[in-house]
This record gives C-alpha cells, sequence and structure tokens, in this order.
C-alpha cells in the first residue's frame, strides 16, 4: 500500500530505465506469459457471449426470486433456448424492481406475481400483452412450537391470524423487498387492521429462500410461496401453520414493455419468450415441476383460463 | 443519466434531513466495520510481527496461507460463518447468526489477514542491518519490537485503512450472516442492494454515495496522519 508514483508515469518513455533503476519496491513487475494469459483469457469471454444460434441477441427476463428460488426457472429456461436458440439472461429480483426493469426497457420480459402492480403498469401503457402462465398459493409457515396458536383454530383467515401474532407480539419476518409476497403480506396486514412494527417484525430485506432461513432461525413466523417453501422445507424448522385462505392465491403473469416507449427492447426474443411460457410444452414441464422431488406439484399451470377475480 | 442526477438530489435530501433510517444504517456499518478493523489490529499485528521475526517450521506455509488469506473471497467467508453459527451449527447455541456481533466475526476473518500481511510485509522491509545494530547497542528484545512497530507505524496505518475499507464495503458475507434486517444489520451495502432490488434505484444511488463519502473521510484523515507525520 505504498503511495502510487504518478511522477514515474509521467516521465516514462525514454528515461523510464532510470525510474526502474531508482527502485520501486511496490511495483508488481508483471511477468510476460501471465499477463499474456489474462489477455488471453478476456477475449476468450468476449467471443464466447453471444449464442451460437441464428437468433443470437439474448432474451433479458426479470422475474422474481421465488420462481428462480424454487427452480423452475431452471427447468424452463434451458428449455426455452433449445427450441428457439435464443439465449435468457435472467435477473430475479424483487416483483418491484423486475417490473420496473421492464418498464424502462432494461428487461425483454417481466414475470411476476402482483396483480394489482401489475394494473398500474399496464395502466400507464408502459408495459403490455399481459398473459396469465400459472398460479400457486401463499402459506404462512412458523415454528412448531406455533407460539401464536393459529393452528388451535383453524377456521381462521390469513388476515385473523396476523392479527394473532400481532396480539401475541410473536416474532415475524416480513421480505421487506417490494415484492410480490411482500405486496401480499402488506395487503393481509391491511385487512387485518394492523400496521405492523416492533420488535416482533423483522423485515429481511431478502429473497423467499433467505427469508424462510432467517424466520426458521430465529423461530419466527413468515409469508411465503408453497413452491418455495417446499424447496426449502428440508432443512427448515417451520411448518405450515395456515392455508388454503383464497386470499392467499398467488397469480403468476407474464408481461413484455411496449417497443414504442422503449425502442432498444429485444421485441422478437421478448415475445417468443411470453408465447413459450403459455405454450403446451411450458405447461406441462409447470405442471410435472417438483412432483419427483417434493412430492406435489409447485405451481399449476393457468395458461388460456379466464382470469381470477 | 437523469438516474444519476436524480439519485444524487435524493441522497443530499436523505441527509440533510436526517432521515432516522439511513442515519441508523450508517451507524451500524461504522460501528460493524470498526469494531472489526479494531479487533484485526488486535489480532493481526502480533501475528504479522511474529511472521516477520520469527523463524520456526511451518513458517513458509503459515505466510501463504496469510497471503491468500488477504484475497478471501466475502461470499466463501459468509457461508462459512453461517454454517458454524446457524442453529444446526456447532456455534449456533450462541444464537450469534443474524446479528451485528455474526457480521463483526466475519468481517473479522475478512480484515485479519489484510493486518496480518501487510504488518509483516512493514516489518520485513527494515532492513536486517538496522536490527543487528539495535541488538548490538543493546537492545532488549521489547526495546527492539518497540523501536520496530514504531518505523513500521505508517505502512501499519495503510494496513488498517486497507482493513476498514475491505470490510465497509463488503455486502456477500454481511447479507449472508447478517440477514439484512431492518433496524438490526442492515448496513449500507445491503441496504444498496435492497434499494436496487426493491426498483429504488435513487436510494441505492444516495446510499452508494454515503458509502463513497465515508470511505473518503475515513481514508483522508488517515492520509493526513500519514503525511503529516512522514518524513
Amino acid at each position: 500500500m505504498g503511495q502510487p508514483r504518478l511522477a514515474d508515469r509521467g516521465q516514462a518513455g525514454g528515461r523510464r530505465g532510470r525510474s526502474r533503476a531508482r527502485g520501486d519496491r511496490t511495483r508488481p513487475r508483471w511477468p510476460a506469459p501471465a499477463v499474456a494469459a489474462l489477455v488471453a483469457l478476456g477475449l476468450g469471454l468476449l467471443e464466447g457471449a453471444p449464442g451460437q444460434g441464428a437468433p443470437d441477441r439474448a432474451v433479458i427476463l426479470a422475474t422474481t426470486t421465488s420462481t428462480q428460488d424454487s427452480g423452475l426457472l431452471d427447468l424452463l429456461v434451458p428449455l426455452f433456448e433449445r427450441r428457439t436458440g435464443y439465449p435468457v439472461r435472467t435477473v430475479a429480483v424483487g416483483t418491484g424492481a423486475a417490473l420496473r426493469l421492464g418498464a424502462d426497457g432494461d428487461a425483454d420480459v417481466v414475470l411476476v406475481h402482483a396483480p394489482a402492480l401489475e394494473r398500474e403498469y399496464l395502466g400507464t401503457g408502459a408495459l403490455i400483452d399481459r398473459r396469465l402462465v400459472m398460479h400457486n398459493d401463499f402459506v404462512l409457515a412458523g415454528p412448531p412450537a406455533d407460539p401464536a396458536g393459529i393452528r388451535r383454530r383453524p377456521a381462521g383467515t390469513a388476515a385473523s391470524a396476523l392479527g394473532q401474532i400481532a396480539r401475541t407480539g410473536s416474532r415475524f419476518v416480513s421480505r421487506g423487498d417490494r415484492s410480490g409476497t411482500h405486496l401480499k403480506e402488506q395487503a393481509l396486514w391491511k385487512a387485518a387492521g394492523v400496521v405492523p412494527g416492533g420488535d416482533w417484525y423483522l423485515e429481511s430485506g431478502q429473497g423467499m429462500g433467505a427469508t424462510l432461513t432467517i424466520a426458521s432461525e430465529k423461530r419466527a413466523y413468515t409469508l411465503t410461496d408453497r413452491g418455495t417453501y417446499l424447496a426449502f422445507r428440508r432443512r427448515l424448522e417451520l411448518g405450515i401453520v395456515l392455508e388454503g385462505d383464497p386470499a392467499l392465491a398467488n397469480v403468476y403473469h407474464v408481461l413484455r414493455p411496449d417497443p414504442v416507449r422503449v425502442p432498444r427492447v429485444n421485441v422478437a426474443g421478448g415475445r417468443a419468450l411470453e408465447d413459450f411460457l403459455v405454450s403446451p410444452a411450458a405447461q406441462a414441464a409447470i405442471e410435472t415441476f417438483g412432483v419427483e422431488t417434493h412430492g406435489a406439484p409447485l405451481f399449476f399451470p393457468d395458461a388460456g383460463k379466464p382470469e381470477p377475480e | 443519466m437523469a438516474l444519476v442526477g436524480d439519485g444524487l438530489r435524493q441522497a443530499f435530501w436523505l441527509l440533510a434531513g436526517g432521515d432516522a433510517d439511513v442515519f441508523g444504517i450508517t451507524l451500524r456499518s461504522l460501528e460493524v466495520s470498526g469494531a472489526a478493523t479494531g479487533l484485526s489490529l488486535l489480532l493481526g499485528i502480533p501475528l504479522g510481527v511474529a511472521l516477520a521475526l520469527g523463524r520456526f517450521p511451518g513458517r513458509g506455509l503459515a505466510i501463504s496461507l496469510v497471503n491468500t488469506g488477504m484475497g478471501l473471497p466475502p461470499v466463501v467467508v459468509g457461508l462459512f460463518v453461517s454454517i458454524l453459527l446457524w442453529r444446526s451449527g456447532p456455534f449456533g447455541f450462541l444464537e450469534w447468526i443474524y446479528t451485528p456481533i455474526a457480521m463483526v466475526l466475519a468481517q473479522l476473518v475478512i480484515a485479519a489477514p489484510i493486518v496480518t500481511g501487510l504488518t509483516l510485509a512493514a516489518i520485513q522491509q527494515i532492513p536486517d542491518r538496522f536490527r543487528v545494530q539495535m541488538r548490538g547497542l543493546g537492545a532488549s528484545r521489547g526495546q527492539l519490537l518497540w523501536v520496530l512497530l514504531r518505523e513500521a507505524r505508517l505502512p501499519m496505518l495503510a494496513a488498517a485503512m486497507a482493513a476498514f475499507g475491505g470490510v465497509i464495503s463488503e455486502v456477500g458475507a454481511s447479507l449472508m450472516v447478517g440477514g439484512n434486517i431492518r433496524g438490526q444489520t442492515r448496513v449500507l451495502t445491503t441496504a444498496t442492494v435492497l434499494a436496487a432490488s426493491r426498483g429504488d434505484f435513487e436510494v441505492a444511488i444516495a446510499l452508494s454515495v454515503l458509502l463513497l463519502a465515508i470511505m473518503f473521510l475515513v481514508n483522508a484523515a488517515l492520509t493526513w496522519i500519514q503525511q503529516r507525520r512522514a518524513p
């Protein structure tokens, strides 16, 4: 961490040899083979980037952490790539960010699960061509001891369960990241007439997988989509304390930016990915995904069905 | 580019308005990384001195390990500290996971090799003749050590700067072992990741500017001390 000798740089050229000779112990000497190897590596990366097929412009898919964490995309994306030749770059973020990436033209397709927020973007015209892809449901997961006693009142709704958690001051971990799950959770608190806050209410600001792990370690309740819960169940000390309330439906739509507003998007690639997600092949893959590993499907295909609500 | 302008404007208002959240996050960053740097100095300086002056079997291997450790990937540190501290892990009973203590621990693992390695280099750059002369003049071991440390104090200040800069800007380990819990383990870097994933790019830029400003101030202060004392 010696002071960099900018002066030496300045007087490079003819006197370079002398300044070297004066000696700067901290200056690293790069052996020629190492430099050559690094340059070759860099060139290799540049060359390898685009796909080999005819349509080689990558499709950027902005989606939620729940589809990524459950492993569904690891199945669907290679299937799409093989069928069409478009390479896909997946960005897994909260639903809020995914929609914004799409609206700004930084993503070509958006796969999200926050119907109210999606309608806002449709309303402004930033996103278009919204299609129903699939659904699963949210469940309320909690520690086996169930300190808020939610399992003891089996007929309760999700909102009443959250009310109980608040009343008993039992710990609850919120995503707090404006994801589809977080938005659903906020709607449920509103229905419960509770403004969550205080020592018992933790906001992880992370994806579903990390949030489940935190809830398990902190012996807390959390709202999770069933898919991620099942994918993580084996290493969690969390059980489902409430499920089946119609208010817990979790519906996924695919949308894409309006190419008139943001011309730089990959229109053909984006449309191809949308078409693929609602195609019989993808829908069949969705239907069977997870059955083998988790004993139950994680998502239910919905393409072509009427909109819920 | 409009985004950057908005971000800078928002950064100004977040700071000028004394936003309680941002203030708390900044304070937590300074606390955690300050504690980790302090502990890494307590641990790294004696280790570095021992490696520089000692002659023992396995010294070469130890130095290689320290040099490797200077570039430990934070996510690897985060993963292993998590595994140790999870309730299913050997130190789970401490209940440290997802607390600031866990973050200090992870950052200490990242910073200690940096301090050790740079201390080692700082002591070794003092010519051997100097030591021989000191011994010849009748200096005791303790006196010799003291003089060597005084001689090496400026490079060691640089070590402290490198360690602090490394841990306060680190995000992988803090996210994994801290959990980014609001009001508890949320620091500037993890808050930036969150703001970006929420789509709050202005806030993300504001937090980045704040982080850069802190690093600049700390480094400027240390550089000022260094330059003032330099011969």
